[in-house]
């Protein structure tokens, strides 16, 4: 008997699957070692943005800045690199630390002033993506010898596949994401939190370090996504990112973690990314659909799985 | 005696909760007369007025029609986000059955609205039969809403030419655009329902407690879902307009960002987020600050994109200002500035 919290993790495991024979059977080259690895690399910046996001909804908050968070950190890199003619190693540690001061910022406004998490977020996402638009509302390309460099390196893999090195970075930041989230204390915490924030505080769980703690970190991955996406299109634009924080959301559910908060994994975000990845990829195999298809799919897929969340929450109470 | 009342009609103004959106108002249209003396002028011209007000007032009209349905939805202590998505499905199915040239107007409208009612009663039914939080139930209409407009107009912007369709979005009715009148219709009917029946105070206890209200015997479910579907109503009253203004439908940019300003506009009315109080005139009051911030923002030569990060200062500190906890802070600092 598997336990009931692991039934949605492992119907998106099984549908992964599923999508992934079904596209193998219907066209040639779509069960490749290839097409698995681009899945990681595509989707490398959604993955980072979604663990964030999957810590913020476990404690039982949301972050709808993310996206414009992306772009601002996209943006900021490309000028700081291409107009101001700053070293790449000088900018990236200041972007984090801004994306990092900005998550601070609202989770402090989140939980000094007990605003709602998703108003704040809100007016985080308008300032992030203003600021952004003020610095330049133009696509700002990159050139610089270590964004070559980066974009030259991988591992080869078996099977003639290329793991390029920054899909690497993104499996380590999932390693530690891991690591943090299941087994060191602050996890611990965000459980807690999500469970229910009142017994948490009771049991001596230090509620203010914590909930800021996870909006900077939330922030934090989402201005490293950024970094990401100026590798991917070497180039910093303001408008990146519009709708990235509803695709997070939406694979952290998939992934099987409650949206009430207080249940769900780190793994299940990854496959909660990789199946709609694998949606995108079969639409564009498949040719004649169109490409908003994929989110009426997507929105779809997310409603089947809050109504399974919802039908497993109502017979675990029962039972 | 002549003080004491003068005292306390003071306090009665500091303590009306018109007194700072209005203050807001004002502000911003004497730093508009300040930079142009002209800017409140209206003049008749052609059977019509124009002017910055009028302006004012018909630019605000998609996103009055969204907040009137937002303020009760957030009333109910719910949120709708998929406003923007609805005026898109709206404006698509009647673009659509403009095109096919023989349907006549009423059904196009008939049929434009019920979408959006049918919008509003997946929301509603998600929310209040299902128990999915708000903000879920409606991000997905919002994430969807858009591809099915998309769908529909199979990813082309869909033009028409129909005058009487037209008329809604830029014609004129006594030299007033059709759009305020339309503002004022649904303002009216949806004020009319909620204050002079007991449905306003249904809305405000189920948006206090939604279980108590429902030991005192209020149909809790059917408040909450009877909410979306004004909102869906509304929204898709506003995407008929918007489509009605340009002769087309636009199923990417028509509607965007709407329901974050239809949210600030029902925030700055003083509506607390968590449900209860609520009143529309507060809230088209709000709709008239931001819209004045739009353009005052393009009057005064400021670069557009300043736009966002005004709003995003403006909720925060709204915001700040409504919670008890920093009212005391600020409270606290004043009488420790006073002692010294």
């Amino acid at each position: 008997m598997i336990a009931r919290r692991f039934v949605p993790l492992l119907a998106t495991f099984s549908l992964l699957v599923v999508m992934f024979i079904i596209g193998g059977f219907q066209f040639e080259g779509f069960a490749s070692f290839q097409v698995v690895t681009n899945l990681l690399t595509d989707n490398a910046f959604l993955l980072v943005v979604a663990l964030g996001m999957t810590l913020v909804i476990l404690s039982g908050g949301i972050d709808l800045s993310v996206g414009a968070v992306v772009a601002l950190s996209g943006v900021l890199c490309a000028v700081l690199i291409s107009e101001y003619q700053w070293p790449p190693l000088l900018v990236f540690p200041l972007v984090l630390v801004i994306g990092t001061l900005f998550g601070t910022l609202m989770g402090s406004l989140i939980y000094f002033y007990k605003l709602q998490p998703f108003i704040v977020t809100l007016a985080g996402m308008f300032f992030a993506r203003g600021l952004a638009t003020t610095i330049s509302e133009e696509s700002v390309g990159i050139e610089h010898p270590l964004y070559y460099a980066v974009a030259d390196s991988g591992i080869a893999l078996p099977g003639n596949a290329w793991l390029p090195s920054y899909a690497i970075i993104v499996l380590a930041v999932l390693a530690g994401l891991f690591l943090l989230t299941h087994y060191s204390r602050f996890g611990g915490y965000v459980y807690a939190i999500g469970g229910n924030s009142q017994s948490a505080a009771l049991m001596g769980v230090p509620i203010a370090r914590s909930t800021i703690g996870i909006y900077a970190m939330s922030s934090f991955l989402a201005a490293f996504a950024g970094i990401l996406y100026t590798f991917y299109t070497f180039s910093g634009y303001a408008l990146t990112g519009i709708g990235m924080e509803l695709d997070a959301i939406a694979a952290v559910v998939i992934g099987g973690t409650l949206l009430t908060g207080g249940s769900g994994y780190i793994l299940g975000t990854l496959l909660g990314v990789m199946l709609m990845g694998i949606i995108h990829t079969y639409i564009i195999f498949e040719g004649s659909l169109n490409s908003w298809w994929a989110r009426i799919a997507i929105g779809l897929l997310l409603f089947v799985f809050i109504a399974l969340q919802k039908v497993l929450n109502r017979s675990s109470q029962r039972g | 005696m002549n003080t004491e009342t003068s005292h306390s009609f003071a306090e009665r103004l500091l303590k009306s909760r018109y007194i700072w959106p209005l203050a807001a108002l004002l502000l911003m249209l004497i730093f508009n007369l300040l930079l142009d003396a002209s800017f409140l002028d209206i003049h008749f011209d052609n059977g019509r007025f124009y002017g910055n007000p009028i302006d004012i007032l018909h630019r605000s009209a998609p996103v009055a029609l969204l907040a009137i349905g937002m303020t009760v939805v957030i009333a109910t202590g719910g949120i709708d986000l998929s406003v923007g998505a609805v005026m898109a499905i709206a404006g698509a199915v009647c673009a659509n059955l403009l095109v096919a040239t023989d349907v006549s107007l009423f059904t196009v409208l008939v049929a434009g609205i019920a979408s959006g009612l049918l919008c509003g009663l997946i929301n509603g039914a998600l929310v209040s039969y299902m128990g999915i939080q708000p903000i879920i139930a409606t991000l997905l209409l919002m994430v969807t809403g858009r591809g099915i407009a998309q769908l529909l107009n199979d990813g082309q912007i869909v033009t028409f030419q129909h005058a009487g369709f037209s008329w809604l979005g830029s014609g004129t009715l006594l030299g007033i655009p059709v759009t305020i009148w339309l503002v004022l219709l649904v303002f009216i009917i949806s004020q009319l329902m909620l204050r002079r029946t007991a449905l306003g105070l249904f809305v405000e206890a189920v948006g206090c407690n939604s279980s108590a209200s429902r030991y005192l015997g209020i149909n809790d479910r059917t408040v909450k879902l009877m909410a979306y579907l004004l909102t869906g109503f509304c929204a898709a009253l506003a995407g008929i307009i918007s489509a009605a203004d340009i002769n087309g439908s636009d199923a990417n940019n028509v509607g965007l960002w709407l329901e974050l300003d239809a949210i600030l506009a029902v925030v700055l009315g003083g509506a607390a987020l968590s449900g209860g109080r609520f009143s529309i005139p507060l809230s088209l009051l709000g709709v008239l600050i931001i819209q004045t911030l739009n353009t005052t923002i393009m009057v005064s030569g400021m670069p557009s994109k300043l736009n966002l990060l005004i709003k995003a200062l403006a909720v925060v500190l709204v915001l700040l200002l409504q919670s008890d906890i920093f009212r005391k802070q600020i409270s606290g600092l004043a009488g420790k500035w006073r002692h010294s």
